[in-house]
């Protein structure tokens, strides 16, 4: 009894992991690496931008020294998604 | 069922060999359907381990005694609840654990990784490393600690789980730190797998920080649990002893503290990158250390669980995975350099970085102190130990600097903070942290100057977190106008990983002046006391009022036949406080003669505890048997062969012996302040891990063309 | 002062205070630790006053308590000497013969005198069975 399961688990188990080597390859979802790194650093810097405003608004920034990074953050932030554009632009 | 459990982890092996073998080979020949193999080979591994696993629990469960696991571990007469979890309280039920959660944290990882098509290029390294892991302790369990091993000639009962575990906290405790070392190993195989695939940017790091965080939460669980065990159930009344197998938990819970916080500045600035991989490393290594400390009997503790035959594999194992690490971090060196420099010592970065010191400095000391017996051996020749005041020393300042800077870390600017504004920042937690000390001085508590700085910091840390919501709220309310609880929770929800951490700060606050108060100020005393007599601990009298014995009454289900206490009346100037019930269970030991047997076996206190918000009241006791154990002897002599019931009658009357004429019995008693501010601490610690570990609401993100700083304005709005 | 400057400056600074921290760790440890030894060990060579912590198994037939003392011998894992121990304090729930020991002592006569409240006893073997000593 006990060998008829083993036998069964084996089955399956091989079916499962050689199943992608037998059938036709699938376009696997998301793009080039490139594209994941800008993305994750693009989340980055909008996380960045919010949370220097929020150090601005609970008084741990001067109104100065605020407006002085969120304008740099934002312009890092214009430049990311610029290269965002053009990663994807070349997968087309 | 024993065959098909251990086939179960002959083929869990195999696809374990497999899933590297396929993940390795399609990551470099460019072959996507053998990385998907490989990641199959993965879920197959759980699924087939989670079978073995079953199968064990259910032979314990059903007292399958053809099971040599279950005969040794357990009995018909232990309950439910601890026939289930008896398990892992085994060498080999512990190690098909480890494998069970290994596995499952992979497959989780690697299924909610490949349906978003992220880490394409570092997941089938990680796979691989995830698998030579799961191989090793398969590996393990399948030809040094196997747990399907059965007897050709089942005997009727089994021995039993050990009474010193048979506290539900117990049962939970290994789950929980297995969790925990199982978890830290997801970030470890992703750091291998970005070092070896050369993808070195944040990426890693932001789809692995839940399982960083979720191992951080379920470690220190696990060690706090393990506290509350040794203070509410063991007859010392301490929480914590330094000793070798706290301190493995403990080194990767300071290393994951320090990496939780280093991540957020490499996600920010591109900073730091060689020292996080570093400490993630580092974090998987001591991970893998702890669950061989635990179980190599290399260092004497008082867990000693014995020298087995898992030591030389495990240490080979540790070797291969520190000397890896650095090698390849050496190698990947030029990818790992900084983007950016520190701006200025005025920055959330500087304080960070002071944290991280703080804490790895922490983790150095309890590593030497830990592994001290064996450097000294090493050195001098003779095996030496350091105490927990050694440790005390170090530690303590350490974590007053480290309270200190949970205090600063949330009030400073990134990058460069404005310095007027900081000095207002803290105008009012700084005169807190000093008024708190000064009040406790006044108010007649002792001249203890580290006690006095943990309440002065504590308290600062906590005005700072509470000034953080009030300002968060009132920021919110300016911006839209909400209700301040609306204001409160909207402000919570958008911010959870900050404010997640504000609660979690504010918890470790509370729980170091708790652990400060009750160590410094406490108040104890043995004293050996006849019916009647009365000894004084702390302001209190306690009075041994009369003796208690209970014989096959397990109401508090222990498991214990025979019990004797006390009964204790403890008054303050006259007036009534509480009555305590400390009591010792006492265990049979089979090898004994028939009467005797009931006494000479294990024997566990029953803690007389009255919890308070100011103080605990704790106490235990320590009956004098050697009256009881003379007639036993002479009964055993008298009736060599008496039934069970007999013997049991006999043991009985000797209780109830003891009772009507009681020698002096030894007590202790303590009287410490503020104890359970470590457990509410530690509640409130977990509280926050769970608001920064909630997934954050679905983002719909719709694009529209338009200038790109129009873009970043409507992004910004939309996330 | 320009930044590259500053910042080997602050390098230095945190390097020499790391060691200087770790210096004064490793020194203190090494004062502050008491040797281990085994009751042959005591055994052969003991000096009166010096503190040493002694493991070995409580010997059986040895335990007996002399008013609030606890009295026992320890004797090695592997041979049969044992060495007298005269301990007060609290002692741990798992104490009993045959339990393997650890306890700070120090020689005072033909006795140790165990520290108080220094005495641990090691759980029973965790992944062994609960029957088996």
């Amino acid at each position: 009894m006990d060998f008829l399961l083993v036998l069964v688990v084996l089955a399956v188990v091989a079916v499962v992991v050689a199943w992608p080597l037998y059938r036709a390859a699938r376009p696997s979802p998301g793009g080039p690496p490139e594209v994941e790194a800008l993305e994750a650093a693009k989340d980055s810097k909008l996380r960045e931008i919010r949370e220097t405003e929020l150090d601005y608004r609970t008084g741990k920034l001067s109104e100065e020294d605020w407006r002085a990074q969120d304008a740099r953050l934002r312009s890092e932030a214009a430049d990311l998604l610029r290269e965002l554009d053009r990663a994807k632009g070349k997968e087309g | 069922m024993a065959i098909l459990g251990r086939a179960c982890l002959i083929i869990a092996l195999g696809l374990a060999l497999y899933g590297a073998g396929a993940s390795i080979y399609g990551a470099r020949a460019r072959k996507q359907a053998w990385v998907e193999s490989g990641r199959r080979a993965v879920y197959a591994m759980f699924g087939v381990v989670a079978i073995a696993f079953v199968i064990l629990i259910a032979a314990f469960i059903r007292s399958d005694f053809s099971f040599g696991v279950v005969v040794d571990h357990s009995s018909t007469t232990t309950p439910l609840f601890y026939r289930a979890t008896a398990a892992w309280s085994s060498q080999e039920g512990s190690l098909l654990l480890w494998v069970f959660l290994l596995s499952a944290w992979s497959s989780l990882i690697l299924f909610v990784l490949a349906r978003k098509g992220k880490l394409r290029e570092v997941a089938p390294y990680a796979t691989a490393v995830l698998c030579g892991l799961g191989g090793f302790f398969l590996f393990c369990s399948i030809f040094l600690a196997n747990p399907f091993g059965t007897l050709a000639n089942p005997p009727l009962e089994g021995a039993g789980l050990n009474p010193l575990l048979r506290y539900p906290s117990m049962m939970i405790h290994p789950p929980a730190l297995y969790s925990g070392y199982t978890l830290f190993t997801v970030p470890f195989a992703f750091g291998i797998g970005a070092l070896v695939s050369g993808r070195l940017d944040a990426s890693w790091i932001t789809s692995t920080r839940r399982f960083a965080l979720a191992a951080w939460f379920f470690l220190g669980l696990g060690i706090l649990l393990g506290a509350r065990w040794s203070y509410s159930e063991l007859g010392w009344g301490g929480y914590w002893a330094w000793d070798p197998v706290e301190n493995a938990s403990l080194m990767p819970w300071l290393v994951g503290t320090a990496f939780l916080h280093s991540a957020m500045i490499q996600e920010k600035r591109g900073m730091l990158k060689v020292w996080n991989v570093s400490l993630v490393l580092a974090a998987g290594v001591l991970a893998v250390l702890g669950t061989f400390l635990v179980r190599s009997g290399i260092l004497d503790s008082i867990h000693a669980f014995g020298a087995s035959t898992l030591g030389v594999p495990f240490i080979v194992l540790i070797a291969v995975m520190a000397l890896g690490s650095i090698g390849l971090v050496i190698w990947r060196r030029a990818s790992l350099r900084s983007e950016h420099r520190l701006d200025s010592l005025f920055s959330r970065e500087a304080i960070f970085l002071l944290n991280n010191l703080v804490l790895v400095g922490l983790c150095f000391v309890v590593f030497w102190g830990t592994f001290f017996p064996l450097i000294s051996e090493a050195i001098t020749g003779d095996k030496a130990a350091v105490g927990p005041p050694w440790f005390d020393r170090y530690t303590v300042p350490l974590a007053l600097i480290l309270v200190l800077l949970s205090g600063i870390g949330p009030v400073i600017a990134w990058r460069r903070a404005t310095v007027s504004k900081l000095a207002r920042y803290l105008a009012i937690p700084l005169a807190v942290g000093i008024a708190v000390p000064l009040l406790c001085l006044a108010l007649g508590v002792g001249h203890h100057l580290e006690a006095l700085l943990m309440f002065g910091i504590g308290a600062f840390s906590l005005t700072v977190v509470a000034q953080e919501f009030v300002r968060g709220a009132g920021a919110r309310r300016a911006m839209t106008g909400d209700a301040p609880p609306a204001a409160l929770l909207a402000l919570v929800r958008r911010n959870r990983r900050r404010y997640g951490g504000y609660v979690v700060h504010a918890g470790m606050a509370v729980l170091f002046i708790g652990v400060a108060a009750s160590s410094t100020f406490h108040n104890q005393r043995d004293a050996r006391l006849s019916p009647g007599q009365t000894t004084k601990v702390g302001g209190y009298d306690v009075r041994y009022v009369k003796p208690t014995f209970t014989v096959a009454d397990d109401h508090r289900n222990t498991g214990a036949i025979i019990s004797l206490g006390a009964v204790l009346d403890v008054s303050k100037n006259g007036k009534h406080v509480t009555t305590l019930n400390p009591s010792r269970g006492y265990y049979p030991d089979l090898s004994q003669g028939p009467v005797s047997r009931f006494y000479q076996g294990e024997s566990t206190s029953e803690v007389g505890l009255q919890a308070g918000l100011r103080r605990d009241l704790w106490t235990a006791i320590q009956p004098d048997t050697t009256q009881i154990d003379r007639l036993a002897a002479e009964a055993d002599r008298k009736f060599p062969n008496a039934t069970p019931q007999l013997s049991l009658f006999i043991a009985g009357t000797l209780a109830a012996g003891y009772a009507r004429k009681p020698p002096p019995a030894t007590f202790r008693v303590i009287d410490s302040p503020l104890v359970t501010w470590i457990w509410l601490g530690g509640l409130i610690v977990v509280a926050g891990a769970l608001i920064a570990l909630w997934p954050a609401g679905l983002r719909a993100r719709r694009r529209a063309p338009a200038g790109y700083g129009a873009r970043v304005a409507r992004e910004l709005g939309r996330a | 002062m320009d930044p590259s400057r500053k910042r080997k400056i602050r390098l230095v600074v945190a390097l020499t205070a790391a060691v200087l921290l770790a210096s004064a760790l490793i020194y203190t440890s090494f004062s502050a630790s008491s040797e281990a030894k085994s009751p042959s060990q005591l055994m052969a060579g003991a000096q009166p006053g010096q503190s040493y912590q002694l493991t070995g198994k409580v010997a059986n037939g040895s335990v007996r308590h002399e008013g609030s003392a606890l009295v026992f011998r320890v004797r090695d894992r592997t041979d049969n000497t044992s060495v007298p121990v005269r301990y007060t304090g609290e002692v741990p729930d798992p104490f009993r013969e045959g339990r393997e020991v650890i306890v700070d002592v120090q020689k005072q006569g033909s006795v140790f005198v165990g520290q108080k409240d220094s005495l641990v006893t090691k759980c029973p073997s965790k992944f062994k069975a609960a029957h088996s000593s």
